[in-house]
């Protein structure tokens, strides 16, 4: 087991650099740096000015060098203007050269410095975060139990009244995008047109106080679409599980239907959602994306839409460098806890 | 001109659908409950061994929901039979069933052949057994042929790019201000932002997800089968870095990949050719290895053969990826293609970056389906079989393994088109490729999102439009699952 997971985080480790690099070649292309010199100087430079804002910052060096120094293995870019001062990009405002560290990289814990933000990009990452952490908490919370809920009841009886209205139900939530369910759910409960004004259109409130009425319709929205997806699985699993010998003998010996359900198939089914619950995340991530746009909730998905929009460097890297992990480590946490789950399949 | 209103002169159906959707509702909830509460029905053995089973209230409340639910497709039907016949005398409503003739008259015949000949048809025809599955082909095949005639101006009543001054944010059914010769006189779903006709804006996006989601699944499946199949049949280090690089890709999250690909500076660099002139080659190698292994052992039917079709194949490689003269096209340098007289079509730059990069989201997952369903079928005894009989193993895998793979994959192809479309819409939603003023429906929820707490109309025809195609394709590939499960 531990060999296992030493060579799954191995991999983990090489998937990470492999993406980052990737992120960093493409944001490093000539036109993208062309236009964050543009975005930070004025729309109006001229050609030579651009090139000689990146020479400055230490834009126009080969790209594996400028990774290097991002991860902190190279020492880092400097550049000495006319007047005599260094500047760098371990080189903080009011520090001086000589003060400064020759590394600055991910390795020595610094994560860079944000264009759009004006920030240190571990401040902002950690302020976004936070705030889309507290989304996905209660997408969570209201995703989870409802879709197990959906599936289990479903499940038992495949074919019956229940199945059949339910199953219709979970087939069109995966068949709603979150723009298109966010957009109905708008016009539907906060528009003046219709009059119901249940909820707030924005979520930008629930950012410092979150109540029901602005933070229901962002988690409903994201919610919705993964719900329909893990309902259908479970319902696979539960019939699957209702059909086995152990479930008929069961019956025959007299066991009630609640009891049946509960206590005999209730535990084998909920072992494939589980899996299914974990790979989820990448695409919630996806949903949170686009949710944050719609509702103007300044998070995570916000910042990768500003910064993506604004090549900002720095804050891509490590907000892809964020999203990764949270893939990768929950592909990890479903293979180990399938096998802790099932007893049945031991890695060799 | 006066406005429209939504039902006109057979506003007296509204009261009747209200009641037939209602007892629907109400009779789902009573079956619901009854299913938990009442006792199963009971079968008695008769003495000549045929079985009979009570007609109790269950059966009562099923026959309730089907009568409700005839009852309330035959008010549909009647709206729109009755709209085509009065045209805008029957509102909003008759005004659109009318503009959709020609796609209701497509859509009978479709479905009066397939359902006569649908024992001859494979597995095609057994979809119009499954009631599920003809309402998904049903809604599928609308949008379909709502591309299709919307492409060719039948449908469209106004023109999905202009605009007109004093209908900015117009409700449906505004008569059009100032009217010219041979124009319609109506915006049947109102004006948008910039006081273009919503309806026609509709009808035309359904034409760029028609044309553009079956091809870039299509390019996705050819992708992952040729790189799916050896990987499974094969295994050892080809499925290992094959495996790896397709998880590379699927770690990745899908709009940060959007943001980083499909924006006008990549374009401009000239990456989006590239990776189409790379992601276009496989359909070609999937082409020739097909042919090769089938009959490389009849060369005299063989050859001609792969020299017709690889030649045609590499003509349209060749048009597609170069675009007036140049495959790829930058500042720096560029590289010669096939000179302008031999091109056939030229892909936008817009487009092209699109289609490139929703392929590319979309074939690791392919290449894990069927690289799974190789594995499975690769112990199978008539793949054993034709190792045994000494053919080569391309023809193990595109001859012996792919076609008994096909259910699965049939299902799938079904889903990712959906996808795609949600993809696609994702794109237009964050205003990604596609230039601002196309008509395509993510662009067009986009836009009316922003004054959505205003004016709902301009955002809702087309958020519909979406869910509605949507969902068509996945009830068509769940009947299509249920149909093939049942060989």
């Amino acid at each position: 087991m531990g060999l296992f997971i030493l060579k799954r985080v191995g991999i983990m480790l090489l998937t990470a650099l492999c993406l980052t690099f990737l992120v960093f070649f493409l944001t490093n292309l000539y036109p993208n740096l062309e236009k964050l010199a543009k975005t930070q100087g004025n729309f109006r430079m001229s050609d030579e000015q651009v090139e000689s804002y990146l020479e400055k910052n230490g834009y126009l060096q080969s790209t594996p060098i400028k990774y290097g120094e991002w991860l902190g293995v190279l020492p880092s870019y400097r550049h000495t203007n006319e007047d005599g001062t260094v500047q760098g990009r371990c080189i903080l405002p009011g520090a001086t050269a000589e003060e400064s560290p020759r590394f600055c990289g991910i390795l020595q814990g610094y994560w860079g410095y944000s264009t759009v933000f004006k920030e240190e990009v571990s401040t902002v990452v950690g302020t976004r975060l936070h705030l889309t952490g507290r989304l996905m908490l209660w997408v969570m919370l209201l995703m989870i139990p409802s879709a197990l809920i959906l599936g289990v009841l479903a499940g038992m009886k495949e074919g019956s009244a229940t199945d059949r209205t339910l199953s219709t139900f979970a087939i069109t939530t995966t068949a709603t995008p979150e723009y298109v369910s966010g957009v109905i759910f708008i016009a539907i409960f906060t528009s003046s047109a219709v009059g119901l004004k249940w909820f707030k259109g924005t979520a930008t409130q629930a950012m410092e106080n979150p109540t029901f009425e602005n933070f229901f319709l962002p988690v409903l929205t994201i919610a919705l679409y993964g719900m329909g997806y893990i309902a259908r699985m479970t319902r696979a699993s539960m019939t699957e599980v209702m059909t086995a010998q152990y479930i008929r003998t069961a019956r025959l010996k007299g066991v009630s239907f609640p009891n049946i359900v509960m206590k005999h198939a209730l535990r084998n089914a909920l072992i494939a959602p589980f899996t299914v619950i974990m790979l989820q995340f990448p695409w919630l991530l996806n949903g949170v994306v686009i949710v944050e746009t719609l509702f103007n909730y300044k998070g995570f998905g916000w910042a990768l839409v500003q910064a993506a929009g604004n090549n900002d460097i720095q804050l891509l890297l490590a907000i892809s460098v964020v999203s990764v992990f949270v893939v990768l480590v929950t592909q990890l946490i479903s293979d180990i806890g399938y096998v802790y789950l099932n007893p049945r399949i031991r890695i060799s | 001109m006066e406005p429209l209103t939504w039902t006109g002169s057979i506003a007296f159906l509204n009261p009747l659908l209200a009641l037939a959707l209602g007892l629907v509702v109400l009779s789902i909830i009573v079956w619901m409950l009854a299913s938990v509460v009442l006792p199963e029905d009971q079968m008695t053995v008769n003495p000549d061994g045929t079985l009979t089973s009570s007609s109790g209230l269950r059966n009562l409340i099923q026959a309730a929901l089907r009568y409700s639910f005839l009852a309330s497709v035959a008010i549909s039907v009647a709206y729109i039979v009755l709209g085509v016949l009065m045209g805008t005398s029957a509102g909003i409503v008759g005004a659109i069933s009318q503009q959709f003739l020609p796609v209701w008259l497509s859509l009978i015949i479709l479905y009066a052949m397939s359902i006569a000949f649908k024992r001859k048809l494979g597995l095609y025809g057994k979809l119009f057994d499954s009631p599920i599955g003809m309402i998904g082909f049903g809604l599928v095949m609308f949008w379909v042929f709502t591309g299709i005639f919307g492409a060719m101006d039948l449908i469209v009543t106004q023109d999905p790019l202009a605009q007109i001054s004093g209908m900015k944010n117009k409700v449906p059914g505004t008569p059009v201000a100032n009217l010219e010769e041979g124009q319609y006189a109506w915006y049947l779903l109102g004006g948008d932002n910039l006081a273009r006709d919503v309806f026609s804006r509709m009808v035309k996006g359904a034409w760029i997800v028609v044309q553009i989601a079956p091809l870039a699944t299509m390019f996705a499946f050819m992708v992952g089968i040729t790189l799916g199949l050896p990987a499974g049949y094969y295994g050892g280090r080809l499925d290992t870095l094959l495996s790896f690089l397709a998880n590379l890709i699927l770690a990745f999250p899908v709009i940060l990949l959007f943001y980083l690909l499909v924006t006008p500076e990549i374009v401009a660099t000239g990456v989006p050719n590239y990776m189409a002139a790379i992601l276009f080659v496989f359909p070609i190698i999937f082409l020739g290895v097909l042919l090769n292994s089938r009959y490389y052992t009849r060369p005299n039917f063989r050859t001609p053969l792969l020299i017709g079709v690889l030649g045609v194949a590499l003509w349209l490689y060749l048009s597609l990826i170069s675009t007036g003269g140049y495959i790829i096209n930058t500042d720096s340098y560029r590289i010669w293609g096939l000179p302008t007289y031999l091109d056939l079509f030229d892909i936008p730059g817009g487009i092209l970056v699109v289609f490139v990069s929703v392929v590319f989201v979309n074939s690791p997952t392919v290449f894990r389906i069927v690289r799974g369903l190789a594995l499975d079928i690769k112990t199978r005894d008539y793949v054993a079989a034709a190792q045994t009989r000494g053919e080569g193993p391309w023809y193990i895998m595109l001859w012996e393994i792919l076609p008994n793979a096909r259910g699965p994959l049939i299902v799938d192809f079904c889903l990712r088109i959906g996808y795609t479309t949600i993809l696609l819409g994702t794109l237009g939603f964050f205003g990604l490729g596609l230039p601002p003023e196309s008509p395509d429906w993510g662009s067009t929820i986009n836009e009316g999102r922003k004054l959505l707490s205003i004016y709902l109309h301009p955002a809702l025809p087309p958020a519909l439009a979406l869910l509605s195609l949507v969902l068509g394709l996945n009830l068509l590939a769940d009947g299509l699952r249920e149909e093939s499960l049942k060989d």
